[in-house]
């Protein structure tokens, strides 16, 4: 959990995402390789190795998708590139009603309201599949853990999609 | 006038102290330098007080024309005076055709780039940009009286890996040393952020000669945080003027092409009534062209009417990246225009529309790049040790690697921090596959076409195996200054077979040695005595480090390690006293390689520091 580490925060789910933001602040303000421009190319290096962590630490933790996939990562569940399907009947239902929400809001008389609505599930499902992860982390479940993040994938997913049409409805 | 300033009791006032150092904005129609002289910002210069350089190079029968001259040269030399070069930086013939249609240049189709037949040969537009840098340079070490220890140069924050190559290796054909690229709307943050001493979200609107950016920023505590950007590398006030031209000659029922020299009076023509049109609404011309004679008027609402979609351009661009900056629009305190382009009223107007405020216009929009760069220039050479302000910026495009079916799998997205480094990995398709085609495209788009091929190599001596069981690690890191770098390995057997890519686009390594002995009289001479000064000043500069380091942590370096460091130091100061430019950089590799393992404890102690300074505080 060295990401945590860095930023000298407890390890858990629930970030201090204020905290988090000043402390990126302040150990970029050591490491960055504008602070060493007249250093030696090793050091330069060094720097941006350093910063290139911090970077990479900071926007992991900063969304809870990327920071969940973390934290099941460290315990040897990688899910990030992971193609593989969900065996799971329920779930399949309900990506598939989801999807059928998310088709259908486009040609619907009213797109936006209809897209609020997809959004509204969207969220309700993201914070129990979120809820589902906490606890079996906690409970040191790993392998439920990591299978609640990989259903939490899907559903940024379907999220993702969900904007791309609003972009397209608001003319981007 | 400039108050006088007085140091404060026990602050050096030792003029060697203070290391000089430049920010260049090196401008599609004008260039700029600036410095930071006794604290203070400022546009440096010519002899005859002009600030800006046009962007113009007139090549001579005997030499060559930078500047105001150049442009007023162009249309009796249209094709060896070369205006805009930096729209042509890092594309190919094919990109410039499609982007700007008619120009009075002779091209030679290079295998991804151009080159220009002038008189004195074909000449690449790195070179072309060389030469402007090469008169700021001097327009630099004349007023500053003393030699440069290096510069800032400014790019367009959506300019692509090519594009900031290109600029940084005619920086170095320049005899420049590059502190860093920075991007042309943080820059103008820098100069307005400081300014004001403001806190909170702003936009820059940055719309150039040649190039269009859009940065959203958080200002926080002295750290410029660039939430995103975005922008077009091919949209600017010259597109304004080539409108304007289009309309004329449609109105004066032109259909044929104009002799070069005639394009280039039109051109100039364009710009000369869309400056008219800022403040007046309509203006009447006349040109004799060899043709023919084109005059009339063109008003105002003419004018904005064939722009107008251009415009619109702009602000889907802004929208989008508010959208990526994750913040409202409301949330966004200040709109900060930069670029000559942004004088144009129907600009002003739109901007103001979608932002639902009144933008800034308080610095010169000409200057205020280059001010900010000269503000980082002169942090980044170490005059300010004691400043709080950092930059962290992000990557405008999205890098990526062709997989099977011609798509696109991205590697690092748009508007990621860096530096960054991120690995990929990757297996092979066929049974005993020993080699593994790497392609590395920049975009946003799906498909391979759609993007931007920036180099391609091959992975070779894989172990042969099963289809699927060898991991090959592509790992992509971007620096500070933007520029991206890539390596691949094969790692399941623990073989390692990596390379670095070198962009397919760029100059290598001895094309630019040649250019630079080329820029010289007595070409062998200068190169070796440039080389020996560079070597010289690395050396003074790390040893100055380290020292300092040494001075500033003695606690973190154990007594055996402080006496090889000391050899090290005296060895490399024995080395500059004598002419040999290699003993000096091996001097310098030396002692950076003993000085390692104390940088590194520097670095994690100093995170340490920063981290109980801060819980303390919070408690």
């Amino acid at each position: 959990m060295r990401y945590f580490e860095l930023f000298d925060l407890p390890i858990q789910f629930e970030v201090d995402t204020q905290l988090l933001v000043e402390r990126f602040r302040t150990i970029q303000k050591q490491v960055h390789p504008d602070k060493f421009a007249n250093a030696s190319e090793q050091q330069k290096l060094l720097a941006v190795q350093q910063a290139s962590e911090i970077n990479d630490a900071y926007e992991t933790l900063k969304a809870p998708l990327t920071r969940a996939e973390y934290m099941v990562a460290e315990h040897g569940f990688d899910v990030r590139h992971e193609q593989e399907t969900i065996k799971d009947g329920m779930f399949l239902m309900q990506q598939m009603e989801l999807r059928e929400e998310l088709e259908d809001a486009e040609g619907a008389s009213d797109p936006e309201a209809a897209l609020d609505d997809f959004f509204d599930d969207v969220k309700r499902l993201i914070q129990e599949y979120t809820d589902e992860f906490v606890q079996r982390f906690e409970a040191e479940q790993f392998a439920e853990a990591a299978m609640a993040v990989k259903k939490l994938r899907f559903m940024y997913k379907l999220k993702d999609e969900g904007q791309a049409l609003e972009d397209k409805l608001l003319d981007f | 006038m400039a108050l006088l300033q007085i140091a404060e009791p026990g602050q050096s006032t030792n003029p060697h102290e203070h290391k000089l150092a430049v920010g260049i904005d090196l401008g599609t129609t004008n260039s700029l330098v600036a410095s930071v002289r006794s604290g203070l910002p400022d546009v440096l210069p010519d002899v005859d007080g002009n600030k800006s350089l046009p962007s113009a190079v007139q090549y001579l029968d005997n030499g060559v024309e930078v500047g105001l001259q150049a442009k007023l040269n162009a249309s009796l030399d249209p094709e060896n005076t070369i205006v805009s070069v930096k729209r042509f930086l890092g594309r190919g013939l094919k990109d410039i055709n499609e982007l700007y249609g008619d120009l009075p240049y002779q091209f030679v189709e290079k295998e991804h780039t151009v080159n220009i037949q002038t008189r004195q040969g074909e000449k690449n537009p790195i070179q072309v940009s060389a030469e402007i840098l090469n008169k700021l340079h001097q327009r630099a070490t004349a007023t500053l009286g003393d030699a440069l220890q290096g510069a800032v140069i400014t790019v367009p924050a959506y300019f692509d890996d090519a594009q900031r190559h290109g600029t940084k290796d005619a920086a170095e054909i320049a005899g420049i040393k590059v502190l860093r690229l920075i991007n042309e709307p943080t820059a103008a943050a820098i100069a307005y952020g400081l300014d004001s001493g403001k806190e909170g979200v702003i936009a820059v609107y940055d719309l150039g000669g040649g190039t269009f950016d859009i940065s959203i920023l958080r200002l926080n505590k002295g750290v410029f945080e660039v939430l995103s950007t975005g922008g077009d590398s091919a949209l600017g006030g010259d597109d304004f003027d080539r409108a304007i031209v289009k309309l004329l000659l449609k109105k004066a029922n032109i259909s044929e092409r104009l002799s070069n020299s005639s394009l280039r009076k039109m051109y100039d023509l364009g710009r000369q009534l869309k400056e008219a049109l800022t403040d007046q609404d309509e203006v009447e011309f006349k040109v004799e062209l060899s043709e023919t004679t084109v005059s009339g008027v063109l008003t105002r609402s003419e004018f904005e009417a064939e722009v107008e979609d251009l415009v619109k351009k702009t602000l889907r661009s802004c929208r989008r990246a508010v959208k990526d900056a994750d913040v409202e629009i409301d949330d966004i305190m200040e709109v900060v225009m930069v670029g000559g382009s942004t004088r144009v009223p129907l600009v002003r107007e739109r901007v103001e529309g979608f932002f639902g405020r009144e933008p800034l216009t308080s610095i010169n929009p000409d200057e205020v790049v280059a001010i900010g760069a000269a503000i980082q220039a002169d942090l980044l050479v170490g005059n300010k040790p004691d400043s709080d302000m950092l930059l962290l910026d992000v990557t405008p495009l999205s890098l990526g690697l062709e997989t099977m079916g011609g798509l696109v799998e991205k590697v690092i997205p748009r508007n990621t921090t860096i530096p960054v480094a991120r690995a990929q990995e990757f297996t092979t398709y066929k049974d005993g596959q020993t080699m593994m085609a790497i392609h590395v495209l920049q975009g946003e788009r799906e498909m391979v076409d759609d993007c931007r091929s920036l180099a391609r190599f091959v992975l070779k001596g894989i172990p042969p195996m099963t289809a699927g069981i060898a991991v090959i690690r592509v790992t992509f890191k971007i620096d500070a200054d933007g520029l991206l770098s890539v390596s691949a390995m094969e790692k399941s057997t623990g073989v390692e077979a990596s390379i670095q890519v070198k962009p397919s686009y760029g100059l290598e390594q001895n094309e630019i040695a040649e250019m630079i002995k080329a820029s010289m009289t007595n070409a062998k001479e200068d190169m070796q005595a440039r080389m020996l000064a560079e070597q010289r000043v690395d050396a003074i500069r790390i040893i100055e480090a380290i020292e300092m380091a040494m001075e500033e942590n003695p606690e973190l370096l154990p007594d055996a390690e402080r006496v090889k460091i000391n050899e090290a130091i005296a060895n490399l100061r024995t080395a500059t006293q004598n002419e040999d430019g290699d003993a000096i950089k091996a001097n310098i590799k030396a002692l950076d390689d003993t000085s390692q393992p104390f940088a590194a404890r520097r670095m994690e102690n100093s995170i340490k520091q920063a981290l109980t300074g801060q819980s303390v505080s919070d408690v």
